[in-house]
C-alpha cells in the first residue's frame, strides 16, 4: 500500500463508508491523505430515520453532518462538497464534472482513485459519477494517469469484469468502518435494527471489499 | 414529522388556496428496486417547484390518507400520505413512510420557491 494520496469520488454520503470504508481507514492510519468529492448530499434518500426524523426538506443538512462525522471516524481531513443534487447528475452536462474532477487531480495528485465502475453501479448517479472519473483520468496524459480503483455492485459484475483485482481484507478497520456507516444515522438506523443474526450477515459482506482495476484501451 | 390530522392539514391547505404557490410532489420506491427483486422496477418521479394555482383542495381517506388539488386546467394528487408537519419555514409537509420509516410519497407545499 504505497499511496501518497488518495481521491475517493462518489455522488452520495454514505457510498464511501459502504464501498470503501475499511479501505480508507487502512489508508489514513497508515498517514496517507484523502480526498473526499462527493458530489451531491442524498437530498432524494428514501431513508428518514428509523422511526423517520427527517423530512425531505430537512435531510440534506441533516446528511451534510452526518457525512462529516463519518470522514471525522475514517480519517478523511479533506471533503470536497461539489453541490449537484441526488439523482439528477447523470442529467448535467458531462464535461463540467470531468473537468472539477480533473481540476481535482491536477491540484491534489493522487496516487490512487477510487469510485464507481461506469455501468456497473446500479444506481444511475454511481454510473455517471464512475463514467465522469474515468473519463477525466483518460484524459491525462497517459504516464500520468493514477490508479483507477471501481466498485461494481451489479449481479452480472463477474461475468461481465471477471474476478476483482483487488480483494481487501478490512477486518483490521472493521470497528471503524461500522462507526462510519452508524455516522449517516439517517441512512442507516433501520439496519442496525435487524436481528442479530442478520448483522452477522451483514458484518461478513462488509468485511470484505473488492475492487476492478480500470484498464484503459492502449490510447 | 406527526401522524396526519386530517382536520389540521384541512386548515393548513385551505390556506394555500387560490394563492400561486410551490409544490414538491415525489414518489419512489427506491433506486436499488430491482436489483434486490428481480420482478420489481425501480419506478420514481419527482417535479420540484412546480407553480401552482389550486382552487379547491382536499384531503381525504383514512390514514393513510390521499390528497387532491384542483386547478383550472387539471390536478395534483398524492396518495399513501401518513405524516405531516408545518417546518420552520411555514412550508406544509406531507409524506407516507413505510414500515422501514423509508419515504414512499411526498407532497410539500409553500408560498416560496423551495432551495
Amino acid at each position: 500500500m504505497e499511496e501518497k494520496h488518495v481521491l475517493v469520488v462518489f455522488p452520495h454520503p454514505d457510498d464511501e463508508s459502504f464501498g470503501a470504508g475499511g479501505t480508507i481507514a487502512q489508508f489514513t492510519k497508515a498517514g496517507v491523505p484523502v480526498t473526499y468529492a462527493c458530489l451531491t448530499l442524498g437530498e432524494m434518500g428514501r431513508n428518514m430515520g428509523k422511526p423517520p426524523f427527517a423530512t425531505r426538506e430537512s435531510i440534506p443538512n441533516l446528511r451534510k453532518k452526518e457525512l462529516k462525522d463519518a470522514c471525522e471516524v475514517l480519517g478523511i481531513k479533506d471533503l470536497r462538497l461539489l453541490g449537484y443534487r441526488d439523482k439528477t447528475v447523470e442529467f448535467e452536462e458531462e464535461e463540467k464534472i470531468v473537468n472539477e474532477i480533473k481540476a481535482l487531480i491536477n491540484e491534489l495528485n493522487p496516487s490512487l482513485i477510487i469510485t464507481h465502475y461506469p455501468e456497473h453501479g446500479v444506481h444511475p448517479d454511481h454510473d455517471a459519477t464512475g463514467r465522469a472519473t474515468v473519463e477525466a483520468v483518460r484524459q491525462l496524459a497517459k504516464g500520468k494517469r493514477p490508479k483507477l480503483y471501481c466498485i461494481a455492485i451489479t449481479k452480472n459484475r463477474e461475468t461481465v469484469l471477471g474476478n476483482p483485482d483487488i480483494v481487501n481484507d478490512v477486518e483490521d478497520t472493521m470497528s471503524i468502518k461500522v462507526e462510519a456507516i452508524r455516522a449517516h444515522r439517517s441512512q442507516t438506523e433501520a439496519m442496525f435494527q435487524k436481528p442479530i443474526d442478520e448483522n452477522n450477515r451483514i458484518k461478513k459482506w462488509l468485511k470484505e471489499e473488492i475492487f476492478w482495476l480500470y484498464q484503459f484501451q492502449s490510447i | 414529522m406527526q401522524p396526519i390530522d386530517d382536520k389540521k392539514v384541512q386548515d393548513a391547505l385551505n390556506n394555500y388556496k387560490n394563492k400561486t404557490i410551490y409544490i414538491h410532489l415525489e414518489t419512489t420506491n427506491g433506486a436499488y428496486a430491482a436489483h434486490r427483486n428481480d420482478a420489481a422496477m425501480a419506478v420514481s418521479a419527482f417535479i420540484r417547484n412546480g407553480k401552482i394555482v389550486f382552487s379547491q383542495g382536499k384531503i381525504t381517506g383514512d390514514n393513510p390518507y390521499r390528497v387532491g388539488l384542483k386547478m383550472d386546467d387539471g390536478w395534483v394528487y398524492a396518495q399513501g400520505l401518513t405524516d405531516w408537519e408545518i417546518d420552520t419555514e411555514e412550508r406544509l409537509l406531507l409524506a407516507g413512510h413505510d414500515t422501514e420509516g423509508r419515504i414512499a410519497v411526498a407532497l410539500h407545499l409553500s408560498e416560496k420557491p423551495f432551495t
